[in-house]
């Protein structure tokens, strides 16, 4: 039993005309009660419910103000390695590009973690691309340890592995893993992802249930929005969410909305998500769930952080670099994304105040 | 009023606050001075215990507060007993407010690994005060493993629902011997209020302060609903009535 056997009995195509067919009724009934089930989270995503976003987002802002207070947490990514046998389609770091590769030793990932400490971070996030021999599980073990003794809370955005190796990282001090499924679109999955263990739609999928079995504090869902219709995928993840909070109910679920943008040269989402309808969707995730975490990156600009980081996130990142060495040792590597929000955890910070809001550093310890 | 007096310390105030939520540590430190408490609960894991110049701890002052750490986050008797040692040697205190939830969605303790944790702590030399269900049998059994206080909740943390279990936290105050406070799901000054009249011994407040519109104001405000409700509990309440008491119908023949 795992998520996959859910997901069978759901056809995409029907989820989605239902999704579009939802009316201004259907949004009113979402919005006027207390918790919002899966049918209602269809209507809040829907296209109708665009008239309502400044009403959704007063609600959401309040519920999560009542769960999370005016505080907003800070993380920041530590890219370790950009090594991939993946060829996903949309990735920088896809093994068909002729980019300079590279994986820290021990010694740069301490200079950079050094860097990030001094920045004022004790939430770190490990990024890798998936290559078993460069950065494997040793290697993210290794990394693990020598990291844990300077950081209160240590998270991945790494390969997925089986439930024996989160169980193994989780004892050297693992508090969190981000697994993206990018999309929930079965047949067309192997067309973004055509090379490498990515290519597996199954395992990918049953990568949160695993996690789950392991017993892992938090586990971070999202999928990337322009490959597919979006409200689809979206959808898809309200599902999967409450597929895993029934069933690894020890857990705690955060959720990304990493978006695609048109760029030169590179990939082009087959579909654009505007700034309203993300701020649509961030808003429905809350009036869906109260205790969710959503999480907002620097993929997103200045502006719009700065305005909707109170309308349901708890959590950010500041003065990120996707390139694996970017805080200290300064290789030669590209970035993994173009940042949009350039400004220093500091400035964030101030920002924040500025607002009323706390920035929180640190929200976990070591023994934990 | 009557002084409330814990494990020999002696409390001036009712009110306990908690410090997460707000949104500035000087504006934490404003409502708790506003709210005249005297011991305030702070979130060990919120706290960075190797640095002496900690933001949230440089905003409680020592002289004018006890600090109760709690051990928020914990899932299992054995990460509870070790975040109480360290926080023992790192803050100097033997005061612990218990927390143990698994689940982290509702934030309901568990009362299995809550019990076995409070009798080692107990044991330890902690002054303990576990969160837990308003559930009458498990909080004299925390009174025999030693616990200095019992906090059933009124209802989930951070719900603001009010006394939702109040059945069961009178039948806990009538058959406590340590301390009743009510801690979780206070939402108005009106809630905290009701628990005082019930007899609690003290409420703890955090949510309802810290994310109002004016938390220095709403500090205040429950201040004088936690004495209001006090005062009203030791002048005794009238009893309340179903009926009026106009005639005695079938015992006035006795008078004749």
């Amino acid at each position: 039993m795992s998520f996959f056997d859910t997901l069978k009995q759901y056809d995409w195509d029907s989820i989605k005309d239902n999704i579009y067919a939802k009316t201004e009724q259907d949004v009113l009934y979402a919005l006027s009660h207390k918790a919002c089930n899966l049918e209602d989270f269809k209507a809040l995503i829907s296209p109708a419910a665009a008239p309502y976003l400044e009403q959704m987002a007063q609600k959401s802002m309040l519920q999560t103000q009542k769960r999370f207070g005016k505080t907003i947490q800070l993380y920041v990514p530590l890219y370790l390695s950009n090594t991939c046998s993946n060829s996903c389609v949309y990735c920088g770091f896809s093994h068909k590009n002729k980019i300079e590769r590279v994986t820290l030793s021990e010694e740069q990932i301490l200079k950079e973690a050094i860097a990030i400490k001094e920045m004022g971070f004790d939430h770190l996030l490990l990024v890798t691309g998936e290559h078993q021999k460069e950065a494997g599980f040793a290697y993210l073990m290794r990394s693990i340890e020598i990291l844990r003794p300077h950081f209160a809370q240590i998270s991945v955005e790494v390969q997925p592995m089986s439930t024996e190796e989160y169980q193994q990282l989780m004892q050297v001090g693992l508090h969190a893993v981000y697994v993206y499924q990018e999309t929930y679109h079965q047949e067309n999955y192997k067309s973004y992802h055509p090379a490498g263990k990515k290519s597996d739609f199954t395992y990918r999928l049953e990568t949160p249930d695993r996690l789950g079995k392991a017993g892992i504090h938090k586990i971070g869902l999202g999928c990337l929005l322009g490959l597919e219709d979006w409200r689809s995928d979206i959808w898809h993840i309200a599902l999967h969410l409450s597929y895993l909070e029934k069933h690894y109910w020890k857990s705690r679920y955060s959720i990304s909305f990493p978006r695609l943008r048109p760029n030169a040269g590179g990939f082009q989402p087959n579909m654009e998500i505007s700034d309203r309808e993300l701020l649509q969707v961030i808003c429905a995730f809350r009036l869906l769930n109260q205790e969710v975490e959503l999480s907002l990156s620097t993929r997103e600009t200045p502006t719009f952080r700065d305005h909707v980081f109170k309308l349901g996130i708890t959590a950010m990142s500041a003065g990120s670099k996707t390139e694996p060495g970017g805080y200290a040792v300064h290789t030669k590597a590209l970035e993994q994304f173009e940042v949009s929000d350039q400004r220093s955890p500091n400035e964030i910070k101030v920002m924040l105040q500025k607002n009323q809001y706390e920035a929180v550093w640190k929200d976990w310890d070591s023994y934990m | 009023m009557q002084k409330l007096t814990i494990s020999g310390q002696e409390f001036n105030s009712r009110l306990f606050l908690g410090t997460g939520k707000f949104s500035s540590n000087q504006l934490m430190e404003q409502a708790l001075i506003a709210s005249g408490s005297d011991m305030v609960t702070t979130a060990l894991r919120r706290v960075d215990l190797q640095n002496t110049e900690d933001d949230i701890l440089k905003h409680i002052n020592p002289n004018r507060f006890r600090l109760l750490p709690n051990t928020s986050g914990v899932r299992t008797a054995k990460e509870a007993v070790f975040a109480a040692e360290l926080a023992r040697e790192a803050l100097q205190t033997n005061w612990l407010k218990l927390e143990i939830h698994p689940d982290p969605k509702y934030l309901l303790a568990d009362t299995v690994e809550t019990l076995k944790a409070c009798e080692q702590l107990a044991k330890k030399g902690f002054i303990v005060l576990p969160y837990m269900q308003a559930d009458p049998i498990l909080a004299k059994q925390l009174e025999e493993v030693g616990a200095a206080a019992v906090m059933p909740l009124g209802s989930p943390i951070g719900s603001n629902k009010g006394l939702i279990t109040r059945e069961f936290i009178k039948i806990i105050i009538e058959q406590a011997n340590v301390p009743v406070i009510v801690d979780a799901g206070i939402g108005a000054p009106s809630h905290a209020a009701e628990a005082m009249e019930m007899g609690a011994d003290a409420v703890l407040v955090n949510t309802a302060i810290a994310v109002s519109n004016d938390p220095v104001m709403m500090a205040e405000a429950f201040k004088l609903a936690v004495k209001a409700g006090r005062m009203a509990f030791e002048a005794k309440l009238v009893a309340q009535l179903n009926m009026a008491e106009a005639s005695s119908p079938l015992t006035s023949f006795l008078d004749l």
